[in-house]
């Protein structure tokens, strides 16, 4: 790895956020190991089009990551993303059709209200009652696609249907840079902030870490819970009228198998499915990760079943690397412990 | 300190404090006082109802009757949160704290130091942490994560949360349980230190030549009750040991004359570096030998390494002149030992599983008809050791959760009778059942001693080891410290042992 930053630490001391460091640094080199090989082979990877549908198609997934990471971080999955993405882009396409004038941002305000209702519906189920997340989310993942499919009826939304305005937005830039990217990135940042600096955020990392421990340090666990999963269902809400805006397209499928990309992005980002470890810099980067192997693959024209074999064998290297550390960690601490 | 007590306030009083969960009467009429400045140890056998009164004092439970006073005012709390809000803080034996965060974030979780528009101000919460710790004169990083710390680093992680929320009545249960002698001789540096602030530290503990050497006074409880209070100087071992045991035994203890047989257990030099050193003893076919200590000497430890759930580093172990592979359940059992553990709830049972299934679980292989399981035997069997423990269920198929304690225990016990063992080992075979049902818990133990089986019984309940067992073997910190026959054998023998205090049994080790 290039950046062995502070060998004058002691050994012991800060080994493991030292070993966190390295995870993220040697995504962002497996990262550039991918790109600048497959433009070795293919130059045009790297031309500005190119690079451009890349991040687009990886814009929606990295949103989505963001609100599944806060969920991650409390020790609980949320599996119902991808159906709030769907419910999300075919009502406010809806919305549109019914009022061609509608102003661009009532249509996100739109999909992040509807988004953070279904999202506490999960998280009713899981801090009130008591469900766990796994089958609450499981289950609201068919209910509202279910919903979903109800509502669409057999039709489906089309880009003649939505103002041009709207699907300006999705194809706009801004230096060159487009305006999906931009939003999501200010996103990222937004909550990269608050999960790392407010005692909000950290409240996250503490329920995840330890219920217990947070019930006495005098958190509010079921509000916390409560207000994680809003969060992530505003945020998948918000990646609806995106999606929307991006492929002008949807039917009652839309975003049907997000919720695994999703996972599978932010675990291999280093957040943990046990909870309390991770930051949504790795995340976005692990989201990116499996995009770029995804476009790498078909520049090289692989066959498109490798894409999944690769964005698995990716998640299984990312919880292997991370089992692995924590034993050593155990094992380090325990001989610390002996002498 | 050099203050009479009686010249300050109390920095607490809880007077005449009662608590009943259900029909049991965990706790009746407990008083104590804390002032300012004094170490007060909490001393009683386990079970005597140390951990009630501590949860009364943490806000977890609620007392039934009495009153509580902290710094002069009527106090009544609901939750812990509001305990904390009062200045008391509790340092429990194993820390509960965040492993993922660092050392600082788990000391001012909530309320951590801001910076402009609300972020966390981190430098000033890792100085706020770092001057805290030194003040304790306790050389940590605030800035590392707490997974990997010792138990001792983490207790310490704790004390410094209790001194930033300005708490002056520090309670720790058995802090010193898990720690090594230089990490408890830096915690009673620490102690020190806090009581030359003026604050209150309530020690519970079984260690009395610390109580002697760190605490100016004592309480003493025994049975939920108290039993007296006073200075250290009006103590010593012999008064302590008294009042926390006196009491009679009863006629829970049957114990039918048996023969003894040869040697159906041998332990020899079995050693686990850090949990047992140099274990050996033999248990003989219709005996029943007790295992006694405190909770922590590592007596658990043993059963499970002679079984062959853990590991052990050396020795050996023979049933019936058969050497056991260490790490191997299944051969374990097929030389003829069973092991009821101690937690029968989560390792003895599958609670939701039917009666009839649990008590067949251990010979599964010997229930088949080829391929598949017999219906009928596995009926036959289950019918069969049920009635032989007297058994009280509506029905075999009912689940194992249906039952009452002493009823679960006897399902345990009948899976293992089912093995045909000629060794059995029961860890805390009564814990948590009640009084009548642990009179039918012995009857039956001691009905199959007589009937030729060797039982080793692991049990905290001192009046159980003394009335059931022929011979007693004491554990302290993972090593046998001595072996009382049933004729020498007292409570007062057994605790000195176990406490380490040797003044009426010289050379008993």
């Amino acid at each position: 790895m290039t950046g062995r930053a502070a060998p004058t630490l002691a050994p012991s001391q800060n080994w493991f956020a030292r070993l966190l460091r390295v995870r993220e640094v040697s995504l962002v080199a497996l990262l550039l190991i991918v790109t600048l090989g497959t433009a070795a082979i293919n130059p045009l990877f790297l031309s500005f089009g190119s690079l451009k549908d890349l991040f687009l198609n990886v814009a929606i997934i990295a949103l989505v990551v963001v609100g599944e990471t806060i969920i991650l971080l409390m020790k609980h999955v949320d599996l119902s993303v991808s159906s709030v993405v769907g419910l999300s882009a075919f009502l406010s396409g809806s919305l549109f059709v019914a009022f061609p004038g509608l102003p661009l941002p009532l249509a996100f305000v739109f999909g992040l209200l509807l988004g953070a209702v279904l999202g506490s519906v999960n998280g009713l189920l899981v801090a009130y009652g008591k469900v766990p997340a796994l089958v609450a989310t499981l289950g609201t993942l068919y209910v509202f696609r279910g919903v979903t499919y109800a509502v669409v009826h057999g039709g489906q939304i089309n880009a003649s249907n939505l103002p041009p305005a709207f699907l300006g937005f999705a194809t706009g830039s801004v230096l060159g840079i487009p305006n999906l990217v931009l939003l999501v990135l200010v996103v990222m940042l937004g909550f990269g902030i608050y999960l790392g600096n407010y005692r909000g955020g950290r409240e996250y990392y503490a329920l995840g870490s330890n219920a217990e421990a947070a019930v006495l340090a005098g958190i509010n666990v079921k509000r916390r819970t409560m207000i994680g999963f809003a969060l992530s269902g505003a945020i998948a809400g918000l990646a609806g009228v995106l999606y929307l805006a991006r492929f002008g397209t949807v039917d009652a499928t839309a975003g049907t198998g997000l919720e695994l990309q999703v996972i599978a992005a932010a675990v291999v980002g280093g957040v943990s499915i046990n909870g309390g470890v991770g930051t949504l810099f790795g995340a976005g980067v692990g989201a990116l990760l499996l995009g770029v192997m995804g476009s790498a693959l078909v520049t090289l024209r692989a066959p498109g079943f490798y894409q999944q074999a690769i964005q698995g064998a990716l998640l299984l290297a990312a919880i292997s690397f991370d089992m692995l550390a924590s034993r050593s960690a155990a094992r380090r601490a325990a001989k610390g412990r002996q002498s | 300190m050099t203050e009479t007590p009686t010249s300050t306030p109390p920095l607490l009083t809880l007077s005449h404090a009662s608590k009943a969960f259900g029909p049991v009467q965990a706790l009746s009429d407990v008083s104590i006082e804390l002032f300012p400045g004094e170490a007060h140890a909490l001393l009683g056998e386990n079970g005597a109802g140390k951990s009630t009164f501590v949860k009364i004092l943490a806000g977890v439970h609620r007392r039934d009757s009495g009153a509580l006073q902290v710094g002069g005012q009527d106090a009544n709390f609901h939750s812990p949160g509001e305990a904390t809000a009062a200045g008391i803080a509790i340092i429990y034996q194993e820390p509960t704290l965040f492993p993922d965060l660092s050392v600082a974030e788990n000391v001012l979780m909530g309320r951590q130091p801001l910076a402009g528009l609300g972020r966390i101000d981190r430098a000033t919460m890792r100085q706020q942490v770092a001057k805290i710790l030194s003040e304790l004169g306790v050389n940590l990083d605030p800035a590392r994560r707490v997974r990997g710390l010792s138990i001792a680093d983490q207790q310490l992680v704790e004390i410094a949360k209790a001194l930033s929320l300005n708490a002056n009545i520090l309670i720790m249960d058995e802090p010193t349980a898990a720690l090594t002698l230089s990490e408890t001789e830096r915690l009673f540096k620490v102690v020190r230190s806090l009581r030359a602030r003026g604050a209150a530290v309530l020690f519970i503990t079984h260690r009395l030549e610390e109580v002697f050497a760190e605490c100016q006074r004592v309480t003493i409880m025994r049975d939920g009750m108290w039993v007296s209070s006073g200075p250290i100087a009006e103590y010593d071992t012999d008064k302590v040991v008294r009042q926390m045991v006196g009491r009679d035994l009863g006629e829970l203890y049957p114990h039918g004359e048996a023969q003894l047989g040869e040697v159906a257990l041998s332990v020899r030099g079995l050693t686990q570096p850090g949990v047992f050193r140099n274990i050996s003893f033999e248990v003989r076919r219709g005996e029943i030998v007790g295992l006694a200590g405190l909770v922590g000497a590592g007596r658990s430890e043993v059963a499970r390494a002679i079984f062959g759930i853990d590991p052990r580093e050396a020795g050996e172990v023979k049933v019936n002149g058969h050497v056991l592979t260490p790490l191997s359940p299944q051969t374990t059992m097929a030389a003829g030992l069973g092991l009821v553990p101690e937690d029968r709830r989560q390792q003895g049972l599958v609670m939701d599983m039917s009666i009839e299934r649990n008590a067949n679980l251990a010979i599964l292989n010997r229930l088949r008809k080829g391929w598949l399981m017999d219906r009928a035997a596995e009926a036959d069997n289950a019918r069969q050791w049920t009635e032989k423990l007297r058994l009280k269920a509506h029905s075999l198929s009912d689940p194992a959760s249906s039952l009452s304690g002493g009823n679960q225990q006897k399902v345990v016990l009948a899976k293992w009778l089912a093995t045909n063992p000629s060794v059995l080992i029961v860890d805390e075979p009564t814990r948590g059942i009640d009084v009548g049902a642990k009179a039918e818990v012995h009857r039956t133990l001691s009905e199959l001693a007589a009937s030729g089986l060797a039982v080793l019984m692991i049990s905290s309940d001192l009046p159980e080891v003394l009335g059931m067992a022929g011979r007693i073997l004491v554990m302290r910190e993972g090593e046998l410290v001595g072996e009382v026959s049933r004729a020498q054998a007292s409570e007062e023998a057994v605790m000195y042992l176990a406490t380490g205090q040797h003044k009426r049994q010289e050379g008993a080790a």
